[in-house]
């Protein structure tokens, strides 16, 4: 089979993967290197295919042959798809190809499960040393990680890779039972645990490192050492993983519970919501509909409201619902229109985390309103200066010459907030 | 009224303007008494009076012995960036906001002021031109007259960043010679150092090698036709980047068939499976809705 044919498969046996981030890696580049590469922090969307989806790495499975039947899966031993095998040196040589023409951020390398967890990692590890050590590449790797491979083999992933993950695949045990019965719930929560470990004692170790270096830093020599490709790190983008969405009939407020153990106790750096869609040769057990990406985008949004915005994950989804989000509103505004009582916030004497409640604000538009109220008194015209949605912010705030009236108690607040039904795009 | 009129070296040009902005605060000339333009955009000014060749700025006044106006280092930062931006009322705003800094104590405290917002959004749509450019940049291989393999790329930005963009590729790909031409600058790195030269035309980049169908190959792949958004995509990948994308030619063919792929996935009867598998069929999968 040649490599057009192989790449074929192996990216579409790899598009099920949301994950495509290129962040959080240690700057570097390849001054004074043989190879190529850099990162700079900043994530890279070098494209986006037509279902909206940034194209950041070169995301392909080594090979689709798998002996597990996880049924929600395209690769599952039982599914009739066509199987590839790519060798080391072929992807080794796609990345490399990809990223000379400036196409992707690096790569992001995941496998079907053939003869064994610890043979397959080895494969998947030997690609990002061949990468690193033979052609001194500097640019982003992600490895997906095998949860039954051995501690050594993910010590070694860790030392190449930027980041690594493990698919927690669904957010519940049981349904991980019932749809992966190859999996191991509670291997996988080990080997998350134990990445976790590895990666914060990378970071206390390069810290002391660091303020170690700051004593005796001589400047002028630095740059004239060639630098290995692997930094001293153990994935320092830090560990990711994705849950399927609507595979089974897990609620949004038990997926929420479950991120949140997953950001809380692992420390994640990002969970990634999958909505289930409809695969080639599928199987009989799983729902063949439209994906629910309303619903998935809608768990984004919940998603942040917890990282970012101060909610805890049992206060966002209302009662009342099935456990589920609403699908017409976002998270935050649905939230506000159920705690009407702890609105108008005052935008001139209320602290940041109330003003962060406020449907329409965004982090940066609460940090500048904080800035400016203290050489001024905000006024209306300050918000439609700042481009935040003012037909939802307004019924939520009350300014130096501005207060919301009757707003915050009409009954059709929630109607007036929903977009009408002809622009809601649920399947465009 | 004194009018006068500051002619700057070229498009991007930072010294120029800091020189004659910190004349122009010292002698005390309010903003609007000073008229900006560039040695381009003069010339093209019937109305202008010409610049006198080789001098940048017409007529600088003398210094009435005003302190150097001190300004905080992110206000130097933001320029940096502003002056990049093809608004050509770029250096008025960047004096009237060094004029309203040195004498206005609450104005580098205050986010929400116009001036600084107006300047927040321009240095945002730099910012983000030069992140695209990062993004969109697409390399082509051709053997240079001394057999050197040289990656080239032909890129059309919103803004001046050739120039400002140049150390970022430089840092990923030092050990490469590489060349970027777009229609106001070109940038070139032989492998030591950076040569920077005129703009260009779209015909002095190479066309499509065949190595670029394997990158078609897995932008088609990769796409998820059950998931067709185009909207998205359109939003951080705008048409006007399309024609210098290889893989924007796809685009209309992926989108058109992804209706048919995806409803013939979800009407297909499910397969019977290469293996028998034991019956797992609990029914609360069933339900997702």
């Amino acid at each position: 089979m040649n490599l057009q044919s192989k790449l074929a498969i192996l990216a579409d046996a790899a598009k099920y993967d949301a994950s495509c981030a290129s962040s959080g890696a240690a700057p570097r580049d390849s001054v004074g290197g043989r190879g190529m590469g850099s990162t700079e922090g900043m994530g890279i969307c070098h494209s986006y295919a037509p279902d909206g989806r940034c194209i950041s790495l070169l995301k392909i499975l080594l090979t689709n042959f798998c002996q597990y039947d996880c049924l929600y899966c395209v690769n599952r031993v039982s599914s009739n798809v066509q199987r590839a095998r790519f060798t080391v040196q072929e992807v080794v040589q796609l990345t490399l190809d990809f990223y000379r023409r400036n196409c992707i951020e690096g790569l992001f390398l995941s496998s079907g499960i053939i003869q064994s967890p610890d043979y397959t990692m080895e494969q998947v590890v030997e690609v990002a040393r061949v990468l690193r050590e033979e052609h001194d590449f500097r640019g982003y790797i992600h490895l997906k990680t095998i949860p039954d491979a051995s501690p050594e083999l993910m010590e070694r992933a860790g030392r190449h890779a930027d980041r690594l993950s493990i698919n927690v695949e669904l957010p519940t045990p049981e349904g991980l039972t019932a749809l992966a019965p190859q999996k191991d719930g509670a291997a996988i929560a080990r080997s998350m645990a134990r990445m976790a470990v590895h990666i914060e004692d990378a970071r206390q170790a390069r810290k002391e490192q660091q303020a170690a270096a700051q004593v005796v830093s001589m400047p002028a020599t630095r740059r004239t050492l060639t630098r290995r490709a692997a930094a001293p790190h153990f994935a320092p983008g830090g560990q990711s993983t994705q849950m399927i969405v609507g595979a089974d009939a897990t609620d949004d407020r038990t997926i929420l519970a479950t991120s949140a153990g997953l950001y809380g106790v692992h420390r994640l750096r990002r969970v990634y919501y999958s909505a289930f869609s409809p695969i080639p040769d599928a199987a009989r057990a799983l729902p063949l509909v439209a994906p629910p990406t309303v619903r998935e985008h809608r768990l984004y949004q919940a998603d942040w409201l917890m990282r970012f915005y101060g909610f805890a994950h049992g206060e966002i989804v209302p009662a009342g619902q099935g456990g589920m989000l609403a699908l017409d509103m976002d998270p935050k505004l649905a939230w506000a229109i159920a705690h009407r009582e702890r609105f108008p916030v005052n935008l001139n004497t209320a602290p940041r985390e109330l003003l962060l409640r406020v449907p329409g604000f965004g982090v940066l538009t609460v940090d500048r309103l904080l800035a400016a109220r203290r050489v001024r008194r905000l006024r209306h015209a300050d918000l439609a200066r700042l481009h935040v949605p003012l037909q939802k912010v307004l019924p939520f705030v009350e300014a130096a010459d501005y207060r919301p009236g009757r707003a915050l108690d009409a009954t059709d607040l929630a109607a007036r907030m929903a977009p009408p039904p002809a622009q809601r795009k649920l399947f465009d | 009224m004194d009018r006068h009129t500051i002619t700057l070296a070229h498009a991007t040009d930072w010294p120029g303007f800091r020189r004659a902005a910190r004349a122009l605060v010292q002698a005390g000339v309010p903003p609007q008494e000073v008229q900006w333009f560039t040695a381009q955009g003069a010339a093209q000014d019937l109305f202008a009076s010409p610049a006198p060749p080789g001098s940048s700025v017409d007529p600088l006044p003398s210094p009435a012995g005003g302190a150097a106006p001190r300004v905080p280092e992110d206000f130097l930062r933001l320029c940096e960036r502003l002056v990049l931006h093809r608004n050509p009322v770029r250096f008025a705003l960047m004096y009237r906001l060094l004029w309203r800094l040195v004498r206005e104590r609450g104005l580098r405290h205050d986010p929400l002021d116009a001036d600084r917002l107006q300047a927040h959004h321009m240095v945002r749509a730099v910012a983000r031109d030069m992140h695209k450019m990062h993004a969109f940049v697409r390399f082509r291989p051709v053997t240079d007259t001394e057999g050197h393999t040289v990656q080239v790329a032909w890129f059309e930005p919103d803004h001046f960043i050739t120039e400002a963009n140049a150390g970022f590729f430089v840092r990923r790909f030092t050990q490469m010679r590489w060349a970027i031409l777009t229609p106001d600058a070109s940038v070139r790195w032989d492998g030591t150092a950076l040569h920077t030269g005129p703009g260009g035309q779209r015909s002095d980049a190479p066309p499509p090698d065949a190595g670029e169908a394997l990158w078609l190959t897995y932008y088609r792949h990769i796409f998820n036709p059950a998931r067709l958004k185009t909207d998205m995509m359109r939003k951080e990948m705008p048409q006007r980047y399309w024609h210098n994308l290889p893989e924007a030619s796809l685009i209309t063919e992926l989108a058109r068939g992804a209706h048919e792929r995806s409803a013939r996935m979800v009407q297909a009867e499910a397969t019977t499976p290469r293996k028998a598998i034991a019956p797992l069929i609990p029914s609360h999968a069933h339900a997702s809705r």
